[in-house]
């Protein structure tokens, strides 16, 4: 005699063999498909993420291996294997190294400040501020809370707005220092007119003295030139060698005018050097290797800015169509390379430093730089009514001109990390602002966010009383 | 842990009836965890083996091995006499009587020579990537960054004693983050007139009233004892 409890199981669906089966396969399956999505790079694995990543790092949130080792949780060298270079740029005030000191031990129990994640906690944007600080907006307070006592001027001030108010960052503190402000904020005009340093690009073989080349010149096959062929154009014919490039290489006559009229040209730079690199099969597309092969040190900061990190990470190219930031609609097809904004024919650097953000970029702060008083100045360089240096594109301030130190001295390169110099803003001052600010404009500037989204059309709500504290302490 | 599961799968599926997919998963979890358990009992056994071998301090228990405090007084000789040829030879020389560079806290924006604290500390932070044998710092009753005043007992005691005393280093033990360590505390004294000049104008200075000879700090080292 069968027992209640048995007929129950007989009679319940899911005790019946056949739904087992189905249930142990669908499990099975299951579990099989999540492992062999875990385990493959390049996958779309953002089922696995306890939260949604930074606005920092979401363009690589697919490359998990870019953070975590398998079984080995974060690594402090996942975050100075990209980190590093920037943190010893900035002089950084807060290096671990200071802290490795066993007398610190007492302090490191409170905080530990040796490790990146200690501050900047991933996946958690429910407590993430600004420049990913997962802290309390008060995480100077274990180690600085009595600084009031060896600086007056700091009396009544409150521990939390050390960082947020304009007048310390925990890293980079280049502009801000004290002797800085005193050096820089001692009068002097607000605005005056200056020039950014010319640019001193420099490629590879920049030994090598090649000919200046014409549209004449263009090695692609005589059918890619158009109507009357190479006879339109005045110059020397074309060698045997590049005439095999393939059909695919068909381009018009408007692409090879561009080409004829670039720096690319003029530097005896053809159509085979960027399509047929290092001899290779002719590519209709040439990727950033071909550039990077004459460019040294521009892509560098492409790779290991928003828009170059998910090639430098083996993903595919950032799109528009990724980005958090508003973006245009239009642009949402496009892939990021450095022909996106450069033009890969006009190569021309005035396109790259204002039509090649706008075209993408779809924000408050970008939408007013038409109407602001930097773009006028722009519109005046263009115009040449005004020197070279003297305009302000998007690229004046996001892709600076800095000086960068090169075997046998310094030379002035085009930062193309965008976003380097805005983590966090302060970081903009010595190499754009000073040019043409006081340091009390800029740092005021910089610390009013309804200012910069009206692209510094107008003046900064409030004054930042470092450079006025730092010089009373001289006085 | 592969075979353990799949076997543990095989097992399930190889019956002629399916078995109940609780006990199932039941056995997996237990085959899992006691692998985990395996695992776990080999890292740690490997740990202490490890640490066994390789985790005495200075000297270690081998007799004859060098004290630490034979040690600290070595470290010591050397970083004193590397500091005071850097704020003669170099600073003091170029800066003061040559007048070629001047020294300055914000060395790499003024192109200039780094402080010989700065030197100091730097070298420190270089040993100390390379090595957790010995760990050494420059402290003050006076410092001109507030972070270098004593922060420890141990420290604290060791100004103090160098201030009564300054023709003998003091020497004593302290616990540290977990960790025992063999302190040494050594005067730090003002070799020219560019230490003296800078400390007593510096705005965060405390004293303005150096003089040469004048014992300005002290060099701290530290020795885990294994």
């Amino acid at each position: 005699m069968r027992c209640a409890l048995a007929r129950r199981r007989e009679s319940d669906p899911m005790h019946s063999t056949p739904l087992k089966l189905v249930w142990l396969l669908a499990t099975v399956g299951l579990a099989g498909y999540l492992a062999f999505t875990l385990a493959s790079p390049g996958a779309d694995r953002r089922f696995f993420q306890p939260g949604p990543l930074t606005d920092g790092h979401h363009q690589i949130e697919i490359a998990c291996e870019s953070c975590h080792t398998p079984f080995g949780g974060v690594r402090q060298e996942a975050c100075l294997d990209c980190h590093t270079a920037e943190l010893e740029a900035a002089l950084d005030s807060h290096a671990a190294s200071i802290f490795d000191d066993p007398r610190n031990a007492a302090d490191l129990d409170r905080i530990d400040v040796r490790a990146c994640v200690t501050c900047h906690t991933e996946h958690r944007p429910d407590i993430t501020a600004p420049m990913g600080v997962t802290l309390p907006a008060d995480f100077c307070a274990p180690c600085h809370e009595t600084v009031a006592d060896d600086r007056p001027t700091h009396r009544g001030l409150s521990i939390d707005t050390c960082a947020s108010g304009g007048c310390h960052n925990y890293h980079d503190n280049r502009a801000l220092y004290e002797d800085f402000l005193v050096e820089h904020g001692n009068g002097g005009p607000e605005t005056f007119a200056g020039v950014l340093p010319p640019r001193e690009t420099r490629v590879s073989w920049d030994a090598v003295e090649r000919a200046p080349l014409t549209a004449a010149d263009a090695d692609v096959p005589a059918s890619a030139l158009g109507d009357g062929g190479r006879d339109s154009f005045a110059g020397a014919p074309l060698t045997a060698a590049d005439a095999d490039a393939p059909a695919s290489a068909l381009g018009d006559r408007a692409l090879i005018e561009a080409w004829a009229g670039s720096a690319h040209a003029a530097a005896g730079v053809g159509c085979a050097d960027c399509h047929r690199p290092g001899g290779a099969a002719w590519t209709d597309a040439p990727a950033l290797p071909a550039c990077a092969a004459c460019h040294e040190l521009e892509p560098e900061g492409f790779l290991a800015g928003r828009h170059g990190m998910r090639l430098a990470a083996g993903l595919e190219p950032m799109s528009p169509a990724h980005a958090r930031l508003p973006m245009r609609p239009d642009a949402r097809s496009l892939t990021l390379g450095c022909g996106t904004c450069h033009d890969a024919h006009a190569v021309d650097v005035r396109r790259a430093a204002v039509d090649g953000c706008v075209a993408c970029h779809d924000d408050e702060h970008t939408a007013a730089y038409a109407d602001s008083p930097h773009a006028r100045l722009w519109a005046q360089e263009l115009a040449g009514e005004a020197p070279p240096g003297s305009g302000v594109s998007c690229a004046s301030c996001h892709l600076p001109r800095e000086p960068r130190r090169v075997a046998g001295g310094e030379r002035i390169v085009v930062e193309h990390n965008q976003n380097a110099n805005l983590r966090p803003n302060e970081k903009m001052i010595r190499d754009v602002c000073l040019r043409c600010h006081s340091l009390q404009l800029s740092i005021d500037a910089l610390a009013d966010a309804a200012l910069i989204r009206r692209n510094f059309a107008g003046r900064p709500a409030a004054r930042v009383e470092s450079i006025d504290m730092a010089l009373s302490r001289r006085e | 842990m592969i075979p353990g599961l799949l076997g543990a799968c095989q097992e399930g599926l190889a019956g002629s009836k399916l078995v109940d997919m609780s006990k199932l998963l039941a056995d997996l979890c237990l085959r899992a965890f006691a692998l985990c358990l395996r695992a776990f009992a080999v890292v740690a056994l490997g740990a202490v083996a490890f640490g066994c071998g390789g985790g005495a301090g200075v000297g270690g228990d081998e007799p004859g091995g060098i004290s630490p405090q034979v040690m600290a007084d070595a470290l010591h000789t050397v970083i004193e006499a590397d500091r005071a040829v850097y704020a003669r030879h170099v600073v003091n020389r170029l800066q003061d009587e040559e007048q070629v560079i001047e020294a300055s806290e914000h060395w790499q924006d003024d192109r200039a020579l780094p402080l010989p604290a700065q030197m100091f500390r730097m070298g420190a932070e270089l040993a100390a990537e390379r090595t957790d044998r010995f760990r050494y710092a420059l402290l003050s009753t006076w410092p001109v960054n507030a972070q270098n005043a004593p922060k420890t007992e141990m420290e604290a005691a060791g100004l103090d004693a160098l201030a009564a005393d300054p023709s003998r280093p003091f020497y004593g033990t302290e616990t540290l983050g977990g960790v025992d360590y063999f302190t040494a505390v050594y005067p730090d004294v003002a070799v020219a007139e560019a230490c003296v000049n800078c400390h007593n104008a510096h705005p965060d200075s405390a004293r303005d009233d150096f003089a040469v000879g004048d014992v300005m700090g002290g060099v701290v080292i530290r020795i885990p004892m294994g």
